[in-house]
């Protein structure tokens, strides 16, 4: 955890005050709807179907017990009891009035959370390995360095008006848990040759109308060195990226049009003049924002505790234990991931009620902290193995214990047509009749993992490219079709998925999907060939035969 | 328009001349690039102050012969959102130390005065009567910053390790 000093509540509560007056000039009608807008918008604020929604950020992914509690308090004092959390670390309101804005934000304030900057053309909030500083074999804890970027975007006095949102991700583990390729900015801290640890740094990657997968610009830049080199990007996208078309305007098209050598001489260029500037972090200033991160203090426990070897002969717990708990660094604990993808249910939503339990939870059984991952289920990431019994019963009855990680039911899906006013179609009740086909907990562990992300339109918010099946929303003479991809990763190896063939009405979907899945386990060549490595190997045609032989 | 300078709306003595008007021997203006670069010579040797109004889809590199005879250089907000004058005023006042008046003329409206001031601007044409007379409130609404620019603030990071008390201004 990083622990807020009275510099950064400073910073939360002058933008709170800021955008109360905001919000007064509008309300008095002194700023029109238009002028309000982008100034809204960069405090997390859009006008949606029913109401304004607000978007909050949970930088790099970790929370506390305090701030949980806040986030739920916001969803019972001001929403209808209930929040969503997203693919990008964030959680969103939907009911909240325009007046009661300055009030919820200033509520959150008090335990350092905000909305700056999940949204508008600004360098958005930064997101992280959600098993970040607990991952084992990790090369160290990439929120330190989140963190670094999260403290240096802010209110940024350059790139808050940049041709389009930007988006960082960061991680420092060999496996991707972060999506980074598809970040207009990906970071990946390895270690070179001679064992210092640094940053791959990638960039271009994005979903949305025209997709790309993220290029490596430069295979390591130092420690010292990184806030500069980042600065060099948005400075020659700030002055260089397209700002005549909003489709064409993110940095992406800027890298594809250059071609990554060209917009690397660039960047490079601009860096020389930089480098040894104000922005060279010492060794220092990288240890002061170590120190305000918190670690728990762990203790020396065993691996295989009698009460877990004891519980383990429940196989309702044993089908949790092997889907949901992870390994830890530390020996005798283990990361545990809460389903927020419950059958029938809304992928991401949680209520109040459940927030509040999974605070207290956290507390007793987890250091007092809580991780938010893009996949939109929540982590508790220290719990000691022995508590796993005790900790199941207690999120089993709040039902955040569904069995599902990664499995096919733990879909990735946008709000759609539910909430959205850009959607084409919707999204929820989609994943809702998937997630009630799979439901068979032994048939979804056959399948393994499988991922399903679903958008509502061509805007990508559900990561639809890059699931291993895709699903995007289309509208056609008025009525909702689904287009379906395949072979889709957001990985280390990240992909693009490929189109299966023409889109299908609403009520096929799920059988469709099903279909795909039968297609699969036919022609695995062992039980443990993932589903995207099945259809690497094949290529789409099986699949596409399978699904529109009968149709 | 409003004109705010040192904190206060001020009478502007610059004028905005128009491309087809001829230059007068006296008297502050301001005029565009290509007229200006048609014949620096010509605008530089005036006895009275004169300024080039840069669009923001041009390098300021170009200006870089002529930055110590300008007396001002306006930078262009089409529109509120379009922020490529922040990377030319920072360019201009940290890389090429350009000491002259720094503008900022277009679409400026309260909600931009930290971020420009913070870029090196110290000149705002403001769009809204009511902006300008918030200026010098709205300036200070923050008063911690992360980021090193030119501006010489101290960012929250060295406060830290110099540990400077809380509520240091710089
Ligand atoms: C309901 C309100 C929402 C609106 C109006 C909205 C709007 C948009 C738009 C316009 C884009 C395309 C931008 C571009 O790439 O040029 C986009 C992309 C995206 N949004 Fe949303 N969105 C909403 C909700 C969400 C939610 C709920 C999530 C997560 C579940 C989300 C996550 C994303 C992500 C991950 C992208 C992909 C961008 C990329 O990688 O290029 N958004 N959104
Ligand atoms: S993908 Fe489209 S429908 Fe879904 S939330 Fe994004 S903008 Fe809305």
């Amino acid at each position: 955890m990083y622990a807020y000093d009275e510099l950064d509540r400073t910073i939360v509560n002058e933008r709170v005050s800021e955008f109360r007056d905001q919000v007064a000039r509008r309300l008095s009608g002194e700023l029109t709807e238009d002028e309000f807008k982008s100034l809204r918008l960069m405090n997390g604020v859009y006008l949606q179907l029913h109401a304004y929604m607000l978007r909050i950020a949970i930088p790099y992914g970790t929370l506390s017990s305090k701030q949980l509690r806040a986030l739920a308090h916001v969803a019972r004092k001001y929403d209808r009891g209930y929040g969503h959390f997203t693919t990008r670390q964030n959680i969103q309101y939907n009911w909240i009035k325009l007046a009661e804005l300055p009030d919820a934000l200033a509520d959150l304030a008090k335990v350092g959370i905000h909305g700056m900057q999940t949204s508008g053309n600004c360098i958005r909030n930064v997101t992280s390995d959600q098993w970040a500083g607990v991952a084992p074999g990790e090369v160290e804890d990439p929120r330190i360095w989140a963190e670094i970027l999260r403290q240096y975007s802010t209110l940024h006095p350059e790139f808050s008006f940049l041709p389009r949102k930007f988006k960082f991700a960061i991680t420092a583990s060999d496996h991707d848990r972060a999506a980074i390729k598809v970040h207009d900015i990906g970071l990946r801290i390895h270690r070179n040759a001679a064992g210092e640890s640094g940053f791959e740094v990638l960039v271009g990657g994005g979903l949305g109308r025209t997709p790309f997968i993220a290029k490596t610009i430069n295979e390591f830049v130092s420690h010292r060195d990184i806030l500069s080199y980042v600065e060099a990007i948005l400075r020659v996208y700030n002055q260089y990226g397209r700002r005549d078309n909003i489709y064409k305007a993110r940095i992406k098209i800027l890298v594809h049009e250059l071609g990554i050598e060209k917009f690397k001489q660039e960047v490079e260029e601009e860096w020389v003049q930089m480098r040894d500037g104000a922005l060279a972090l010492d060794a220092a200033e990288v240890e002061d924002i170590r120190s305000r991160f918190f670690y728990p203090k762990y203790e020396k426990l065993s691996d295989t505790p009698d009460e877990l070897k004891k519980a383990l002969q429940n196989p309702n717990f044993e089908a949790w234990y092997k889907n949901s708990v992870a390994a830890h660094k530390a020996p005798g604990y283990g990361i545990v991931t809460l389903s927020l993808k419950p059958v029938g249910g809304p992928p991401g939503d949680a209520t109040a009620e459940q927030m509040d339990e999974i605070a207290d939870l956290a507390e007793k059984y987890s250091f007092g902290e809580i991780r938010v991952g893009h996949e939109q289920n929540l982590a508790l990431p220290h719990v000691a193995r022995r508590d796993l019994p005790a900790l199941w019963r207690a999120l089993d009855k709040i039902g955040v214990a569904t069995p599902n990680v990664n499995l096919v039911t733990d879909i990735i899906a946008c709000p759609g047509l539910d909430y959205c006013s850009l959607a084409n179609a919707r999204s929820i009740p989609i994943a809702q009749e998937i997630t009630r086909r799979f439901a068979n907990h032994d048939t979804a562990n056959l399948i393994g993992r499988l991922h399903v992300n679903i958008s509502g339109c061509i805007n990508a918010c559900g990561h639809h490219h890059v699931g291993h099946i895709g699903i995007l929303g289309v509208e056609k003479n008025g009525e909702e079709f689904y287009q379906i991809t395949i072979g889709g990763r957001a990985d280390e190896n990240a992909v693009l998925g490929h189109l299966v063939g023409p889109a299908v009405p609403f009520d096929q979907v799920a059988d469709v999907i099903e279909d795909i899945v039968e297609a699969y386990l036919a022609l695995r060549q062992r039980p443990d060939e993932l589903f995207v490595d099945a259809v690497k190997r094949l290529g789409v045609e099986p699949f596409k035969e399978r699904v529109y032989a009968t149709r | 328009m409003p004109l705010v300078k040192g904190n206060t709306v001020v009478a502007d003595d610059y004028v905005h001349l128009a491309d087809d008007a001829e230059l007068p021997a006296d008297g502050a203006v301001l005029i565009t690039a290509e007229r200006f670069l048609a014949d620096p010579e010509a605008a530089l040797s005036r006895k009275d102050k004169t300024g080039v109004i840069w669009p923001n889809n041009r390098d300021v590199d170009d200006l870089l012969p002529h930055l110590d005879r300008l007396a001002a250089v306006a930078l262009v907000f089409p529109v509120f959102r379009d922020g490529r004058a922040y990377t030319q005023a920072r360019l201009l006042r940290e890389r090429f130390k350009f000491r002259g008046e720094l503008r900022a003329i277009g679409q400026v409206l309260r909600d931009q005065f930290v971020f420009m001031l913070r870029a090196g601007f110290d000149a705002f044409e403001v769009k809204k009567q009511s902006d300008a007379d918030a200026f010098a409130n709205v300036a200070k609404r923050y008063s911690v910053f992360y980021q090193p620019t030119g501006d010489g603030r101290i960012t929250a990071f060295h406060r830290r390790l110099m540990h400077l008390p809380e509520g240091v201004r710089s």
